[in-house]
């Protein structure tokens, strides 16, 4: 039998328990030992599974199926996008932000107006959330009651759910606001929501596998016999036509993984290192659906055990095992349930507090009665008293909206309220995030713009299910406009109400902020934040944005204000921590320069939030405001540095170029000079050659008178030859000169190709006789006519033809001339049948002072500039000159002249 | 370079590829049953589960 004092009992050990793990966290946390690993960060993101998770997903799945997965689908897609999250925790390090509300007034320019406006925003949009734990765990109270036939409280005295809120509340204040420490994390509560997490997934797992194989047969016996039942069979199949909700369901819940007070604390404002993150991407998710396996058994489980008995199906877990008298397990589940509700309503609170005491209750002090306020010496004791305050308020303001609206709707759907509120700060922190034109009108218009639609499409018409208020708007619209029904606004049908929310108030919120911001012009102030918003990564450190402080203040004032807000002993650690930091060994001796002053905002946005921070820093430092293109310039000033390191990349990739260019041009010029010594030293040898033999018969001539005549002939006849050679060779030494230099002088005509051929055949004719050497030839009778130098191609002709004779074997030798054209340019070929060329030899023959045959041995039967001399004149008229040949198998020189173009 | 991260952008890729995998009209694909398990409930936590193991290699892999 579960008696009320049982239960009661058991609670209290458990809050007992957490208590002991959060004194455990911190104390290992002041001893510099901190116990937030990877692993209990990931597990911290499971406050995101609540009573909604651990109640609620059940008896979603009696109604909608597999649709209650998307709420977790989401996040696990969001986590997939970590480098967002990881942007969020930097600039949130670097900005000492302590909650959302912070977040979005930091980045447009530590605006009050729009601080308040997101807190006013989440303490509304999260009530219901808040009333969704107290109706779980109340009604989670009264299945156990029931069974044991009496009631924890008489009921016509005191609510259960009352005394379940005011339970709730100073739990959360003993727990979460023991002293200021909003600068620092609350690294036992974080230790404290890991065990939590825990706790919950263990009990739903053993009352999951309970129900599966204890009271039914298995999975797949619970799925076959649901599949059996007409009724529940549609449950087990994903219904295509709410595909639009099935997305919107996705979208809003990623959306909310980040953005829910609660879940931005943990995720951002209590990361303590952002590798943590690694772990989370999958653990958070895993731990997703390990909790999540067994929702639908358990809903087909409590829909097959309870047919038509109108058990709420939200409380299946706890009936189901109660059905079989498994009491214990009862209790187990209670404590699951009892800790995801509490890990919910702690955190929540906790971040909903500050949110509430730092940007709507401070900033109406200081402008009120400030005055007043600001002769008492330590406000830190205010300030705690604010939250405590405000704890109680929200959860009373939970309670009331349950007995409002909460017993109109399941679980589910009251936090979905909750979730499409806190998506319109998507638009403002995304924006934020990532585009530096949005502006603090356009985020402030865009999220009234949306929280108003998401308060007339979905709040308002939860209280008129209820009946509350007139239900007139609903149905009929506002002042009976049709256009205006709250939930089919302009006549948008067919979808449920959260996509019908979510779609007209983003469509709302975005096209706001983009077009207003759009048309705003920024201060100093917000666009030097946007700037270290958008360019966290690059910008970083916190001492350039010290340079964006110019003015005056004194050391005694701020340190005045940190004692004040902080109290003086974290204070005076604080200013010790940071002189130790700046290298002076007092604190009294440090300089109020720009530095300190940065300090003392940064220590007090810690405490009061950046937006507060900032007046009361202003209310003692005079600020001599900086224009907004002096901040930007600041702030660019990294831009800057790497714009011109490109630049001088650039720059230095040209230089190497030219260099390569330049090293290419040298060698170049190397090979040429190279070439013009070899043809310096060819040109010698070439000339040494004749004269000493001119000289060593000379000298015989004149030392020895006895020689008889016929040697004395001879020796003169080869003394006469070889200063013909010579002659010849300086005579084509300086041709070739001419030729290359340019400076040859030619007389061009029409010249008939064929003719000179014959000519030069008859010419040379005696030559080919005394050889015994056929010379042959094909020439038309009229021969092309070309553009060119008479002599010049007699001279080509010449060389040709005594080459070939040269080599050509005497008596058997035939060389055959042939001229002819082909339309475009005129064609001369001197074919021989002598021994040929090799392949080696073929690409040497045009170059200079190179002799057919073995030089070596054979006495040199040319200059070896012939073919040189006639290539560069035949190149000169534009035409070609080669040689085809294989070895033994004769030689055929080939040249040709374009024929001059035809007159018009 | 932050920016360059190879991690985040494995992740992103795979949060990428898991929107078509998890929404509509993929999901309609799995009909029937498996040994009495409806496709679709194999569907989606298979689908759900593969990506958290592959984020977990990718997360875990030393040397990034």
């Amino acid at each position: 039998m579960l008696s009320a004092g049982l239960i009661l009992l058991l609670s209290a050990a458990y809050m007992g328990l957490l208590f002991a793990v959060a004194r455990f966290g911190d104390a290992r946390a002041d001893a510099g030992r901190s116990i937030i690993s990877a692993n209990v960060y990931a597990l911290s993101l499971a406050v995101y599974c609540t009573s909604w998770t651990f109640y609620g997903s059940v008896g979603r799945a009696t109604s909608g199926g597999l649709s209650f997965l998307t709420i977790y689908i989401g996040p696990t897609l969001m986590l997939l996008f970590g480098g967002v999250i990881v942007k969020m925790i930097r600039i949130s390090k670097t900005q000492r932000i302590t909650s959302i509300a912070d977040f979005i007034a930091s980045r447009y320019g530590k605006s009050q107006l729009l601080a308040g406006l997101v807190t006013v925003i989440a303490v509304i949009g999260v009530v219901p959330y808040i009333a969704l734990q107290l109706k779980a765990v109340a009604a989670s109270l009264d299945v156990l009651l029931q069974t044991s036939g009496r009631d924890l409280l008489p009921e016509p005295m005191l609510d259960s759910t009352l005394v379940i809120a005011a339970l709730l509340a100073l739990f959360t204040i003993l727990f979460g606001t023991r002293h200021l420490d909003a600068t620092e994390r609350h690294e036992g509560m974080v230790a404290a929501i890991a065990f939590e997490s825990v706790v919950k997934l263990v009990a739903f797992l053993a009352v999951g596998l309970f129900v599966t194989y204890g009271m039914f047969g298995g999975l797949s016996d619970l799925f076959q016999r649901a599949a059996a039942a007409p009724e529940l069979a549609r449950l087990l199949q994903l219904d295509s036509s709410r595909a639009g909700t099935w997305t919107a369901l996705i979208l809003v819940s990623a959306l909310a993984i980040v953005f829910l007070p609660r879940q931005f604390q943990i995720i951002v404002v209590e990361n303590v290192d952002e590798s943590h993150l690694r772990r989370a991407v999958w653990l958070f998710p895993l731990y997703l659906v390990l909790i999540n396996v067994f929702v639908l058994p358990l809903a087909l489980g409590g829909l097959l055990h309870f047919p038509g008995q109108g058990v709420n199906p939200d409380t299946f877990v706890l009936t189901l095992p109660l059905a079989r008298g498994a009491e214990a397990l009862a209790l187990l589940v209670f404590i699951g349930g009892l800790s995801a509700a509490t890990s919910m309503v702690i955190v929540e609170t906790i971040a909903l507090s500050t949110m509430v005491c730092n940007d709507l209750v401070m900033p109406w002090l200081l402008r009120t009665r400030w005055r007043r306020v600001s002769e008492r010496d330590d406000l830190s004791g205010i300030l705690i008293g604010i939250r405590r305050v405000a704890i109680v308020v929200i959860l009373l303001l939970g309670y009331i909206y349950f007995r409002a609206a909460g017993e109109a709707y399941a679980l589910v759907g009251i936090g979905l309220i909750s979730f499409a509120a806190v998506a319109q700060f998507a638009p403002a922190v995304f924006g934020g995030m990532y585009w530096k034109q949005g502006r603090r009108p356009g985020a402030v218009a865009g999220l009234l713009g949306g929280f108003v639609v998401w308060f007339y499409t979905l709040l308002l018409p939860s209280f008129a299910r209820s009946g509350w208020i007139d239900k007139g708007f609903v149905e009929e619209g506002l002042w009976g406009v049709e256009a205006l029904r709250a939930q089919a606004l302009f006549g948008l049908s067919g979808l449920d109400e959260i996509s019908h929310c979510l779609w007209w108030s983003l469509l709302v919120n975005i096209g706001l902020y983009v077009l207003v911001s759009l048309h705003s012009r920024p201060d100093a102030l917000e666009a030097g934040q946007a700037e270290s918003f958008v360019d966290v990564f690059r910008h970083g450190g916190r001492t350039r944005h010290a340079r964006l402080w110019r003015g005056s203040a004194s050391l005694d004032d701020l340190v005045g204000l940190l004692e004040r807000f902080l109290g003086p002993l974290r204070a005076r650690q604080r200013l010790g921590a940071f002189a130790a930091a700046q290298g002076v060994r007092e604190w009294q001796a440090l300089p109020a320069n720009a530095d300190f002053v940065r300090f003392a905002e940064a220590e007090l946005s810690g405490a009061i939030g950046s937006a507060s921070a900032r007046v009361m820093v202003a209310s003692v430092a005079r600020e001599e405001p900086l224009g907004v293109g002096e901040v930007l310039d600041i702030l660019d000033e990294a831009t800057q540095v790497r714009a011109y390191s490109r630049e001088l990349e650039r720059k230095s990739r040209e230089l190497e170029a030219a260099t390569a260019e330049l090293r290419a041009a040298n060698a170049s010029l190397r090979e040429l000079d190279r070439m013009k010594d070899d043809f310096i030293s060819t040109v010698t040898h070439e000339l040494r050659t004749p004269l000493t033999s001119i000289r060593a018969f000379s000298e015989m001539l004149h030392q020895d008178p006895e020689i008889d005549l016929a040697d004395r002939t001879r020796f003169l006849g080869i003394i006469v030859s070889e200063a013909e050679r010579l002659t010849r060779l300086i005579n084509q030494i300086l041709d070739m000169a001419k030729l290359e230099s340019g400076r040859a002088e030619w007389t061009t005509g029409c010249v008939d190709v064929g003719e000179v051929a014959r000519e030069t055949m008859e010419s040379l004719g005696q030559i080919f006789r005394d050889k015994g050497v056929r010379l042959a030839s094909e020439i038309p009778a009229r021969g092309p006519v070309v553009l060119a130098d008479r002599d010049r191609l007699t001279q080509v002709m010449i060389n040709l033809l005594s080459n070939a004779v040269k080599f050509v074997p005497g008596e058997t030798g035939r060389v055959m001339v042939r001229a002819g054209d082909d339309g475009r340019e005129a064609r001369v070929e001197v074919e021989d049948n002598g021994p040929g060329l090799t392949a080696e030899e073929l690409p040497f023959v045009f170059e200079k002072f190179r002799q057919g045959g073995n030089t070596m041995t054979d006495k040199p039967q040319g200059t070896g500039l012939g073919l040189p001399i006639s290539r560069q004149i035949i190149e000169y008229f534009g035409g070609n000159l080669w040689v085809e040949s294989q070895p033994g198998a004769g030689a055929k020189f080939i040249f040709t002249v374009p024929l001059p173009a035809p007159q018009q | 370079m932050k920016r360059l991260n190879p991690l985040r952008q494995r992740l992103a890729a795979l949060g990428l590829l898991a929107i078509p995998l998890l929404t509509f009209p993929m999901l309609g694909l799995p009909t029937g049953d498996w040994d009495g398990i409806p496709a679709s409930f194999l569907y989606l936590f298979g689908v759900w589960a593969g990506i958290i193991v592959l984020a977990a290699g990718a997360a875990e892999r030393r040397g990034d």
